[in-house]
């Protein structure tokens, strides 16, 4: 009885390894092209990038980074990103718990306006932020009586960059908190846990490694973000300049070495966060793709 | 305690997940809801444990009103179908969960929930095991660590959700074994899912037989099983054959057959049979041959099969679209010569459930209903 079906089922898989080897060199092409373009656009800049911040020497090369106004720069980078990267966090774990463990009106909707960021041009975000809070702005005279200044100013690049930065989170939180599904939080409230002990003894242990991974991009996109930031800021050096923008003055300046030093903080940024990033998806995959072992 | 549910009925979203639904669990029962998806077991038992609110009724925990009560000051133990063990906790930290949470006022110290802790271990048979993660056991260690932590709590009521469903059979059939030693050690109060007759007939001492949002049957599992209450119990629990029968003068005659089938009436009872069409449900072992043709229904065998003690037999009978499936003992069956594919038989009910045709009026089947009152119809049971 058995051996028909076994008969049966032999050709059909020696069929399929028979196109698994023709298409051997499909597959080479196919590799080879990604090679090529990711040499060409990725690698072949990110020598460069060193290579001109070293042209005139190590010495050169820390002399720019300690350069006042790139002090200044940096200070105000890191800065931004204290401010907007918590936030952001919060903002994340309460957009993604609230779509991933609730029903209500307005989900979908909540779920496309997260998304928004990524959809619109950067420029058109920091535009907005002027037409808002601009001198000629809807709020602009009103702040401007009460002495606040938002427009070219620190709290300007703040809110630009928060826009930006804040599908992050939410958007590598809410697959990961849907496959989890609400079991283990109800088990901890019929067990006698409250709200708060549920999402500080269950739900953040369980998605720590993928809030951890949001973060670090979120992170990455607020110390390196244009755009937006460029539109608010001004562009006062010592004042309004955080390191993207620096280089571009920087560079603007005909003062390329300074303008690569300085660019290549960011890219060394860049290659730690994927390094992290690497080791995250290594070390914690299973969870980061939402897997529902136990 | 004792659990009481008074007409309950839940809506989702417009769509009626439990019709107006009635129970009394009494005080150190095992009870088991059981029902194919979509009967409302899982809706009624997330009802009792305050994981889900009723739209109309209420339940009565020990005579006090709990309905608005939420699942934290319920004290329910509710073991999940999947357990939802904490994946980052160990064994230990699982089991003391409920005790930790607790208000400082009311929480025991270190030392008595650890003492807690390991009595659980060794009630549920996991000594040793405390200090590993849920992913290094297997599913039957993980299903007792997930009721050794809802029995840390000394829950008012034990709640399970299809305890056993995510087990392969083997272990399945030990646990069950082993759950009703330990209901009979600790005396909980216990509720459980399941949509395997076979499970809740053995486990429980009462079974509530659930379809379509409304309690068929509630019994004990001698009780549904050999008694049952509608057409949908006698299908459900184990399998029968139906038969299209006519009702006349008191005589119950297959349809197109001149001679009666049947003279003693079902469930015992004695009461006038009403003219009319209805069907009768007769489980595969409970027809016998017979020699004489007085009440026998005659057929030609068209299959014979033997396995695990049993001799299975289908029969064909003159006007009947489905074959008749008939079951008995096989060293009985070998005594019977005559047992040969093509052989014309004579069969005989010995047991049977006589209910009113469903694909009649409901007029019809509620007439019927009222001179026996036994036979409880189900109206929208008919489609």
């Amino acid at each position: 009885m058995d051996n028909p079906t076994h008969y049966d089922g032999h050709p059909g898989a020696k069929l399929r390894r028979g196109s698994l080897q023709e298409s051997r060199l499909v597959t080479g092409l196919l590799i080879g092209t990604a090679l090529i373009f990711l040499a060409l656009l990725l690698f072949l800049p990110l020598i460069i990038v060193f290579t001109e911040a070293l042209r005139e020497g190590w010495g050169r090369f820390f002399e720019a980074w300690g350069e006042a106004d790139a002090i200044a720069a940096m200070k105000l980078t890191v800065l931004v990103a204290a401010i907007s990267v918590p936030l952001n966090m919060v903002f994340g774990v309460c957009a993604a718990w609230a779509i991933a463990k609730f029903e209500f009106k307005g989900k979908s909707l909540l779920t496309t306006l997260i998304d928004l960021p990524f959809s619109v041009s950067p420029v058109i975000s920091g535009l907005i932020y002027i037409l808002l809070f601009g001198a000629q702005g809807l709020l602009g005279p009103w702040l401007h009586r009460h002495g606040i200044e938002i427009i070219f100013a620190v709290p300007g690049i703040v809110l630009a960059t928060i826009f930006v930065t804040f599908p992050f989170v939410a958007r590598e939180l809410i697959p990961l908190m849907q496959e989890q599904g609400t079991e283990e939080e109800e088990a901890a409230i019929s067990l006698g846990a409250g709200g708060w002990q549920s999402f500080w003894l269950v739900t953040l242990p369980n998605i720590k490694w993928g809030l951890l991974y949001g973060v670090l991009l979120c992170n990455a996109r607020a110390m390196g973000e244009f755009g937006a930031v460029s539109v608010v800021s001004g562009h006062i050096r010592g004042l309004t300049n955080t390191l993207p923008l620096h280089v571009e003055i920087l560079y603007n300046e005909y003062n390329f070495m300074a303008a690569f030093a300085i660019a290549s903080l960011l890219a060394l940024l860049a290659l730690v966060t994927l390094g992290l990033k690497t080791a995250l998806e290594w070390r914690h995959g299973a969870e980061l793709a939402a897997n529902k072992t136990h | 305690m004792d659990v009481s549910i008074k007409n309950i009925r839940k809506e989702f979203q417009g769509a009626i997940a439990l019709k107006d639904v009635s129970l009394d669990i009494r005080s150190g029962e095992l009870i088991a809801l059981l029902g194919p998806s979509g009967s409302g077991k899982t809706t009624l038992l997330r009802l009792i444990a305050g994981l889900e609110f009723s739209t109309r009724g209420s339940i009565y925990f020990g005579g006090e009103d709990a309905s608005a009560k939420s699942v934290r000051d319920r004290h329910i133990g509710f073991v999940f179908q999947h357990y939802a063990l904490f994946k980052h906790m160990t064994v230990f930290d699982n089991i003391a969960f409920g005790l930790k949470v607790r208000k400082k006022a009311v929480r025991p110290d270190k030392m008595l929930i650890a003492k807690k802790v390991y009595e659980l271990l060794e009630l549920v048979q996991l000594q040793g095991l405390e200090k590993r993660y849920p992913s290094q056991l297997s599913g039957g260690q993980r299903q007792r660590v997930a009721l050794a932590r809802a029995l840390a709590i000394d829950p008012t009521v034990l709640l399970l959700d299809e305890p056993f469903g995510a087990l392969d059979a083997q272990v399945r059939k030990d646990l069950r074994r082993w759950l009703r030693a330990l209901h009979a050690q600790t005396k909980h109060t216990t509720v459980f899912v399941t949509h395997d007759q076979e499970e809740a007939l053995e486990l429980a001492d009462r079974v509530v037989v659930m379809s379509a949002g409304a309690i068929e049957q509630v019994g004990t599992p001698n009780e549904v099983y050999d008694h049952p209450a509608t057409p949908f119990v006698y299908e459900f629990l184990g399998s029968a054959n139906v038969l299209p029968v006519h009702v006349r003068d008191g005589h119950i005659r297959l349809e197109g057959f001149e001679t009666t089938i049947a003279t003693h009436h079902p469930n015992g009872s004695h009461q006038t049979l009403v003219d009319g069409r209805g069907e009768l449900f007769v489980r595969p072992h409970d027809f016998e041959l017979c020699d004489e043709r007085h009440h026998a229904i005659p057929g030609i065998i068209r299959m014979i099969r033997s396995f695990s003690g049993m001799t299975r037999l289908e029969i064909a009978v003159t006007g009947l679209e489905r074959l008749i499936t008939v079951e008995m003992q096989r060293n009985h069956a070998k005594e019977s010569a005559a047992l040969a594919v093509g052989a014309r038989i004579l069969i005989r009910p010995r047991q049977f459930g006589l209910f009113p045709s469903r694909s009649d009026s409901a007029a019809k089947s509620a007439e019927i209903s009222q001179i026996h009152p036994h036979l409880r119809v189900i109206q929208d049971g008919a489609g």
